[in-house]
């Protein structure tokens, strides 16, 4: 018992392991809670898209503060803000199909990000940190504004907990209760933006949209009502951000990689064995009803 | 914060003139003039693609028509909270995490305002609504477990806790088995009862005259609005069907049209 107490204990003596675990919590949580809504209306493409699409913002970011990593939260936060209206406004105007739109969009922000990126001699290694994530190199001053505004997102899905629920399941009736849809559609599309923003130093833009769908997902196999599956997708995030880190001190990965891993793992295995919506347990009760 | 409009009750509760609505350069519907008074109960019958769905849509102030108006006791529809849309089933996430209860909560929100959480008032308003329609032994239940009957019994419920008085039903009796269906057109009588207005679109002309006491008949424009035996005469049946109907024994049962494909014919 003591080894296994020590084999946790051990890497929390190093600070930036402390944070670096407190901000996977914490980017967990709230890519979770919004990657819940995410799931539920259809917008994985979305997400994975905006992710991106912050690239050239923190890319300026970057060749403009020379190097230093807390004021890219700004440039990743005001470039997340406006690519999620502008996708949004243009995927509404209808002239071509919503995910072409998004489609090209996120590949030409992707690329001139890139192009930016590429003019700095440092190029590989900071552009890894952008795109696979450096949890490890969080910040305390970082972690203080990844806290204050996962807790704003977080305040501002259960203040409007009800409306959001009533345009994500029926848009229909949130019209004929005279809801303002669009300003309530507007306003997830910021909150995604930030929580974009807040988890691009944990997971990196590419493997972003794994947080924000697969432990929602996971969560959906195993819920019935909307509250539940929140919890508990904040839950698997919390301990994938955990086993992850873990994973990556110990074996040698790096941790933006290991804790999506843990997370899809946790999907395979619930996708199986879920009671009622598993693969296995269907199969299960459709050979029983044979037999019957 | 949300609209509230007075209700001029010297008005019809829906008055409806020269409206007409285009998508896309198509007319979906054409210059649609009725108004109809508290407390019938409408069959709104017509050929897949006739706009019944985009009559119910503008009534509800969802859609814009491109011209014409629509007033739901003397006022446009945007300003009320009194007029319910119940979805096609083919229309909704099933798999959506939300129970029955949580369903018919959704309609008491405009009540409860921004930041409101739901009052002992609302909880009542949810529970009596479910004990009308019969689905409170159900209120547990996430909403994919239900039968069709079942699902559309707690759209009822739910216009129910908006306190609606116009309840637009968009083909709420297709796909049901016959007991089903019965049970369903009780509901309505019941609601009649209770004073509540209903517009139902349908496919079923049988039923359509046996259970309703006006016939809306539509194929973009309005061929006929008034009592089944005035309405569906095989003249007005000819114009608005021109042969896709089936018969028995000279007799019309129903048109030849399905579940669906109405959306084909949208946005």
């Amino acid at each position: 018992m003591p080894i296994v107490i020590n084999w946790l204990v051990q890497p929390l003596s190093y600070g930036f392991i402390q944070r670096g675990l407190i901000a996977a919590v914490l980017v967990g949580i709230v890519c979770a809670v919004v990657g819940t809504y995410v799931v539920l209306r259809g917008m994985a493409f979305f997400g994975d898209a905006l992710a991106h699409t912050i690239l050239p913002g923190v890319a300026v970011g970057y060749l403009v503060s020379g190097g230093a990593r807390e004021p890219l939260f700004w440039w990743a936060l005001g470039t997340a803000v406006a690519a999620s209206l502008g996708i949004g406004a243009i995927s509404k105007s209808g002239r071509i199909k919503e995910d072409t739109a998004i489609g090209i969009i996120f590949a030409g922000m992707f690329a001139l990000g890139i192009a930016i990126i590429s003019t700095v001699r440092s190029y590989a290694v900071d552009l890894s940190h952008f795109l696979f994530g450096d949890v490890l190199g969080v910040s305390a001053r970082s972690l203080g504004m990844m806290a204050i505004f996962s807790g704003l997102v977080i305040l501002v899905i259960l203040a409007f907990y009800k409306e959001f629920l009533t345009i994500s399941f029926d848009p229909v009736l949130a019209k004929t209760l005279r809801l303002p849809v669009s300003f309530l559609n507007n306003l997830l599309l910021v909150l995604i933006a930030i929580t974009v923003a807040v988890a691009m130093q944990t997971v990196g833009v590419a493997l972003m949209v794994a947080m924000l769908v697969t432990p929602a997902a996971t969560a959906s196999l195993l819920t019935k009502r909307l509250p539940y599956t929140m919890a508990l997708a904040a839950a698997i995030a919390a301990f994938s951000g955990i086993v992850g880190l873990y994973a990556s001190y110990y074996v040698g990965i790096t941790s933006g990689a290991a804790i999506v891993l843990t997370a899809t793992v946790i999907f395979a295995f619930v996708f199986l064995f879920a009671p009622r919506r598993g693969l296995l347990s269907k199969k299960v009760h459709k050979n029983r009803f044979i037999v019957e | 914060m949300y609209p509230h409009v007075h209700h001029q009750i010297d008005q019809p509760i829906l008055d409806v003139s020269n409206l007409s609505v285009h998508y896309e350069g198509r007319s979906a519907l054409d210059d649609i003039t009725f108004h109809l008074n508290a407390g019938l109960r409408v069959a709104v019958v017509g050929p897949n693609g006739a706009g019944k769905s985009t009559l119910f849509k503008v009534v509800a102030g969802v859609l814009l028509s491109n011209s014409g108006t629509v007033r739901v006791y003397g006022s446009g529809p945007g300003g009320h909270v009194c007029i319910a849309y119940l979805p096609q089933r083919s229309q909704v996430d099933w798999s959506f995490p939300v129970s029955v209860t949580d369903v018919v909560m959704m309609g008491r929100i405009a009540k409860l305002g921004w930041l409101g959480f739901p009052r002992k008032k609302d909880w009542d308003f949810v529970h009596t609504s479910l004990e009308t329609v019969g689905m409170d032994k159900h209120a547990k239940s996430q909403i994919g477990e239900l039968s069709g009957g079942q699902q559309q019994r707690m759209f009822i419920a739910r216009a129910l806790a908006q306190e609606a008085e116009l309840m637009l039903m968009d083909e709420p009796l297709t796909g049901l088995d016959s007991p089903s269906q019965e049970g369903l057109l009780t509901l309505l009588g019941d609601l009649q009862k209770k004073g509540v207005t209903v517009m139902v679109a349908t496919h079923d002309l049988e039923q359509a005259s046996q259970y309703f006491d006006r016939i809306l008949l539509l194929n973009h424009r309005l061929i006929g609005f008034g009592r089944p035996n005035d309405v569906l005469t095989p003249d007005n049946l000819l114009q608005a069907y021109s042969g896709k109907l089936s018969s028995v024994n000279g007799k019309v049962l129903t048109d030849t049209c399905c579940e669906g494909d109405e959306d084909a014919h949208r946005h």
